[in-house]
């Protein structure tokens, strides 16, 4: 048995966020976090090695910096890193991204008792689509929205977050889980771990590597073989600035309660 | 080359909602994409239906998806499709969509939804737009649309004319917005935020003139590789946030006392009419639970009162509620984002401001 986890580096939109005159985010203007969900998929799968022994692999694709994340969460504890990065895959939409990601995890293997854990969406993105993506083109079964996990004798056993409750499922294994940031609390770095990161292998896998798989067709990745392109985009504008009121004292409040009973809002 | 049905666009005709049932009963937001859909089917001169999958949904309720908008609704029954499976209700979908060939499907941004429309996007070799906030498929009523949503010079800026779908959605926590399209593949997808389209009238004569469409569904344990052992409604009441006609939110404003800031706010609720609301920050920190969360994350409310106490307004923050009516904020900080969308702002200690908006409300009322 083995764990795969998906992991994104995103630009921290929580800070300041720099915008480009075209309108595109200036990415390189800005720090660069784990994405929380994924942080969290790390963690779950740190969690089974710790009571299985199993081995931990995680793959991301992004630019070549993306590796600095990677060797942090070796230092984490995972035993394996893949860095899926070449010109070609530069522009893919999220069906894009998974046929590459897709691609990658069959080069790494999947065999019948792994799971493939992701985050639930990436903060930059917001869409919670590349793992359900991946998750059909590697022919396995899904759960996402996932907020608890256990394993038992290999078997799998999931809470499924709903908006007014959950579900509770238990998933075939091989299995795709995409993970809360609320399932668990993401453990530190080891000063062990940081000493050992960098003696683990740290794979790139470029257009080369991956090419012979069908899933890698000029159709199907990158900016050319993504489905979706943008249409337009666009800031949107500043709100006309409403009314500050003088003082923070009664006559403040009386005054604006006069305003909204004039204008019959209350 | 890769070859996909997918590609024939000019086989596909249509539009098509899913409309989502846990337990027999319809979502609300299956109504508000109705009434979306119809727009875009009008627009586009074609017929709109809804796509019900289920175990014994009453006829009135399919029925009813007449009365929001749908001239048919197809509707798949087996004893499997009862409670979510992705595995069964791709399989389904995936089968009804290569058989009858919709271009336009939405979806709504449900956990379910966006479970289930990503893993059909994929097995149908088509483009998904997440999480959507605005649909156009004519380009004269989009460049009405971004004349007052966005800050390009519209009369100035060429649009390629099509009947695409245009699909619009915040972009990097609600810094920029994009709209999508997917000119090459159909169906074009999307699933689309619950809370932002509006629901139109229901007309009992549009229901009473729906087609019904029953489906063939072939289906067996064998397609399913999951097992879902029970499904858990929340103990507690969940707060109607989407629907609520005032909204007070807190935010990390309130951490001097949690407790009294959080009374504060209910009780200012309460004299409104309205329901407690809550920041990210509040949230994260374990203060409230995360079905008051307003924002990208959270819900997108339009209310016509909301207030904001304490509230910084971040970006994600500003996304799910600046569309409000009438937006009133309370923050120590006179330079604070909240400020830059309310249409009131106080700076002041809400601490000490809400007491006082409490009791200025409360004998307004009495004296009416």
């Amino acid at each position: 048995m083995k764990c795969i986890v998906c992991v994104k580096q995103v630009p921290d939109t929580s800070g300041v966020v720099a915008v480009k005159e075209d309108g595109t985010m200036d990415r390189a203007a800005m720090d660069t976090i784990t994405n929380h969900d994924d942080l969290a998929a790390v963690e779950a799968a740190l969690r089974i090695k710790d009571a299985t022994g199993c081995k931990v692999v995680v793959i991301s694709m992004g630019p070549p910096p993306a590796e600095g994340m990677l060797r942090e969460l070796l230092a984490r504890g995972a035993d394996e890193a893949v860095l899926v990065s070449a010109r070609e895959f530069g522009g893919s939409d999220t069906y894009a991204t998974s046929q590459i990601l897709a691609a990658a995890i069959k080069k790494v293997g999947v065999d019948k008792d792994d799971i493939i854990f992701c985050g639930r969406q990436a903060i930059d993105g917001d869409t919670a689509q590349v793992g359900p993506q991946i998750a059909e083109k590697l022919g396995v079964p899904q759960v996402s929205y996932v907020e608890k996990v256990e394993v038992n004798n290999g078997k799998v056993t999931v809470q499924r977050q709903l908006e007014d409750g959950y579900m509770t499922i238990k998933v075939n294994t091989p299995c795709l889980l995409t993970c809360l940031k609320e399932l668990n609390e993401a453990r530190y770095m080891s000063v062990d771990g940081i000493m050992e990161c960098y003696a683990k292998p740290l794979n790139v896998f470029n257009y080369e590597t991956l090419k012979d798989d069908p899933l890698i067709d000029v159709d199907t990745i990158g900016l050319k073989g993504s489905p979706t392109n943008v249409y337009k985009s666009f800031s949107p504008p500043v709100k006309g600035a409403g009314m500050m009121l003088e003082g923070a004292d009664k006559g403040t409040v009386d005054q604006l309660v006069g305003i909204l009973n004039d204008k019959h809002i209350i | 080359m890769a070859e996909f049905n997918s590609k024939d666009t000019a086989a596909f005709k249509g539009v098509w909602v899913f409309c989502e049932q846990r337990e027999g009963v319809i979502m609300s937001t299956s109504y508000q994409l109705l009434s979306e859909g119809r727009k875009l089917a009008n627009d586009l001169g074609v017929e709109l239906a809804g796509v019900v999958l289920g175990s014994g949904v009453k006829e009135e309720y399919l029925k009813s998806l007449g009365g929001y908008g749908a001239d048919k609704v197809y509707y798949c029954d087996h004893e499997l499709l009862g409670t979510y499976t992705t595995d069964a209700y791709t399989k389904v979908i995936c089968e009804l969509v290569e058989d009858k060939k919709p271009e336009i499907f939405l979806i709504g941004a449900t956990n379910i939804g966006r479970d289930l429309g990503p893993r059909c996007a994929a097995r149908l070799h088509t483009g998904l737009t997440a999480d959507c906030t605005h649909l156009d498929v004519d380009v004269a009523k989009y460049k009405e649309f971004l004349k007052t949503t966005s800050t390009i010079d519209v009369d100035n800026t060429v649009f390629e004319e099509n009947t695409n779908l245009k699909m619009t959605r915040p972009a990097f926590g609600g810094h920029l917005m994009a709209t999508i399209i997917c000119p090459r593949f159909r169906p074009q997808m999307s699933t689309v935020r619950p809370g932002v389209m509006q629901t139109q009238p229901f007309d009992q004569a549009g229901a009473d003139k729906t087609v019904i469409e029953n489906v063939n569904v072939s289906l067996s344990k064998d397609d399913i590789n999951v097992e879902v052992v029970e499904v858990v409604k929340a103990a507690k009441q969940l707060v109607d946030l989407i629907g609520a006609d005032v909204v007070v939110t807190v935010g990390r404003g309130i951490s001097k006392d949690v407790e009294t800031g959080l009374k504060l706010a209910e009780e200012l609720a309460g004299v409104l009419g309205g329901v407690v609301g809550s920041s990210r920050a509040c949230v994260d920190a374990g203060w409230i639970t995360a079905d008051h969360q307003v924002g990208q994350t959270g819900k997108t409310v339009h209310p016509r009162i909301y207030v904001a106490l304490g509230v910084s307004g971040a970006i994600q923050h500003l996304a799910g509620m600046q569309d409000s009516e009438c937006i009133i904020a309370v923050n120590k900080n006179d330079t604070a984002p909240i400020f830059d969308v309310a249409t009131y702002g106080i700076a002041g200690d809400l601490f000490k401001v809400t007491p006082m908006l409490i009791e200025a409300i409360r004998n307004l009322k009495a004296s009416k």
